[in-house]
């Protein structure tokens, strides 16, 4: 009885461990073949579909616009308030304007874009995906000799890894404003002496490493969600669960990518 | 006159995970033909399909498209292959984001250097043949399943293709709705010339409309034949199939929860 409790907890562990190797595995080839498609197809003569790369460009970015603007605008004006509260004392409030623009455009304005992103195109692109591939939709485009890959995955990468950067840009930009929001209104300082305070403590390189995580960021976030869209069965209970998995995995591979990056980045730059 | 072989398959074997699903079809279909694969639910004649239209690798075995083993092909040939057959999915499989229209040109406009105009010309043709003039601009959502059967068959003939496959054509639809998709299969037969594989579990449809017909049972083909021969086939699953008997071993509620019991326990 004991003997056979051991090995079912083992054979549990080595199942789940196999299933979580094979994933990455398929994860990894995803990944590989939509890079193939959107980098080296192209050079084969092999046309990248721009016309459903800019509709996708409108989902994920444009129509995300305000929704990423108010939450970036909310996080400068609680950094704001945090940041004054503790250097009030020492009469430093100026710096809160370095605090504010630093942690904005390094930090909070890459990974809070792409967690709203995860949310909300994400999510709707393994959802869409899934449907299409309970409905039989995506074995339709195969027997018309079209792999999906170029077809669906690539212009919602591709659209994805446009768009979070240049929504991580409004995103640094309006939690700034957000900051700025506060020093004037709460903490009565002028505007072009924070303005200025903002420009001093800013360089070129916050802007790029925040970029740059933002474009990881994308592909995380686009080809996750492709993958758990290919990978759905089961009918509608099976596009739930994926597109619950696509959001949850992807929010915890932001961040564990956040952390690598920004040690990375500490360390080096 | 020599009947040409298009189709070929040779021992073909699939597994889903422990099960034997396919175990060891031989299968041959003929130029101009229409063959049914006719059997029970679970039997695997959608599975066959699948294979024989690229979707599913087999475990091993053969199945040659005009010569060329389909699983063993690199991406370009199989797209090759692929642009000359047509496939009628069981829900039709349109795509929801397109118009009736955009979904009959779509292999169109991927496959061909038409021009736009050609395009939309030929989209009305297929649609008109179909019965679906004057619903171009329609979403397959507002269709009823018919009339998404219909659209599906219209983007499976667009490329004027040389087989066409159809998974369960008259599955979920009335009889008179049902009625009028067999009778459109046997209009595009007779004006297109094309090899038909009709997979389906419905008798009216396979009788009408198949040439031969292939029994499935299990995973294996038990007898492949024309009406006539397979209605004279001895075979009792054939002979309970035909006769739309039910299974006679079927379990009692006390056996079935007795064989439960002594297969936990033991």
């Amino acid at each position: 009885m004991k003997s056979n409790l051991l090995n079912n907890f083992f054979a549990t562990i080595g199942r789940k461990t196999l299933k979580g190797l094979w994933e990455i595995d398929q994860y990894t080839r995803l990944v590989g073949q939509t890079l193939y498609w959107m980098a080296a197809a192209p050079l084969k003569g092999h046309k990248i579909r721009f016309r459903s790369t800019i509709i996708q460009m409108v989902r994920f970015g444009v129509d995300s616009i305000p929704i990423v603007a108010t939450i970036a605008f909310f996080i400068g004006i609680i950094l704001g308030m945090q940041a004054a509260y503790q250097l009030k004392p020492f009469g430093a409030s100026i710096y809160m304007a370095d605090l504010v623009g630093v942690s904005v455009t390094r930090e909070l304005g890459p990974m809070l874009t792409a967690i709203v992103l995860a949310g909300r195109s994400g999510s709707a692109i393994a959802a869409e995906l899934g449907t299409m591939k309970v409905s039989e939709e995506i074995d339709a485009l195969r027997t018309m000799g079209l792999n999906p890959i170029p077809y669906l995955a690539v212009p919602r990468v591709l659209s994805m890894m446009i768009m979070l950067p240049s929504l991580t840009l409004i995103a640094d930009f309006v939690g700034i404003l957000g900051g700025l929001f506060v020093g004037i209104f709460s903490e009565h300082i002028d505007f072009w002496l924070y303005f200025n305070e903002t420009t001093r403590a800013l360089v070129l390189k916050d802007f790029l490493t925040g970029l740059i995580k933002s474009g990881v960021f994308a592909l995380l976030v686009a080809t996750i969600g492709c993958y758990q869209g290919f990978s759905v069965s089961g009918g509608a209970e099976g596009v739930g669960k994926r597109t619950t998995t696509s959001v949850v995995t992807s929010i915890f591979m932001i961040i564990a990518a956040n952390v690598l990056f920004t040690g990375l980045f500490y360390s080096t730059l | 006159m020599d009947k040409k072989p298009i189709i070929e398959i040779k021992e073909l074997h699939t597994y889903y995970g422990r099960a034997h699903v396919l175990k060891g079809i031989n299968l041959t279909i003929y130029e101009n033909e229409t063959i049914a694969i006719l059997g029970r639910s679970g039997c695997g004649k959608s599975t066959l399909l699948r294979h024989m239209i690229g979707l599913n690798q087999p475990g091993s075995g053969e199945i040659l498209i005009k010569g060329k083993n389909i699983p063993k092909l690199n991406e370009d040939k199989k797209t090759e292959v692929l642009k000359r057959i047509g496939m009628l999915f069981q829900n039709g499989a349109l795509f929801n984001s397109m118009s009736i229209a955009d979904n009959v040109a779509l292999p169109l406009r991927e496959h061909t250097d038409l021009e736009e105009s050609t395009i939309s010309i030929m989209t009305r043709m297929k649609l008109d043949l179909v019965g679906l003039g004057g619903f171009e601009g329609f979403n397959p959502a507002q269709l009823s399943g018919g009339m998404r059967k219909r659209a599906g068959l219209a983007r499976a003939i667009a490329m004027d293709p040389e087989i066409l496959f159809c998974d369960e054509p008259s599955a979920g639809l009335d009889p008179i709705v049902a009625a009028g998709i067999d009778q459109l299969l046997l209009k595009l037969k007779q004006a297109f010339k094309m090899t038909m594989v009709v997979v389906t579990h419905e008798m009216a449809s396979v009788f009408l409309i198949a040439d031969r017909i292939a029994m499935m049972n299990e995973g294996q083909i038990l007898a492949v034949g024309t009406r006539a021969e397979i209605e004279n086939n001895p075979h009792s699953f054939i002979q309970q199939f035909l006769h739309r008997e039910p299974d006679k071993d079927k379990v009692d509620r006390e056996t079935f929860l007795q064989n439960l019991t002594s297969e936990i326990s033991g």
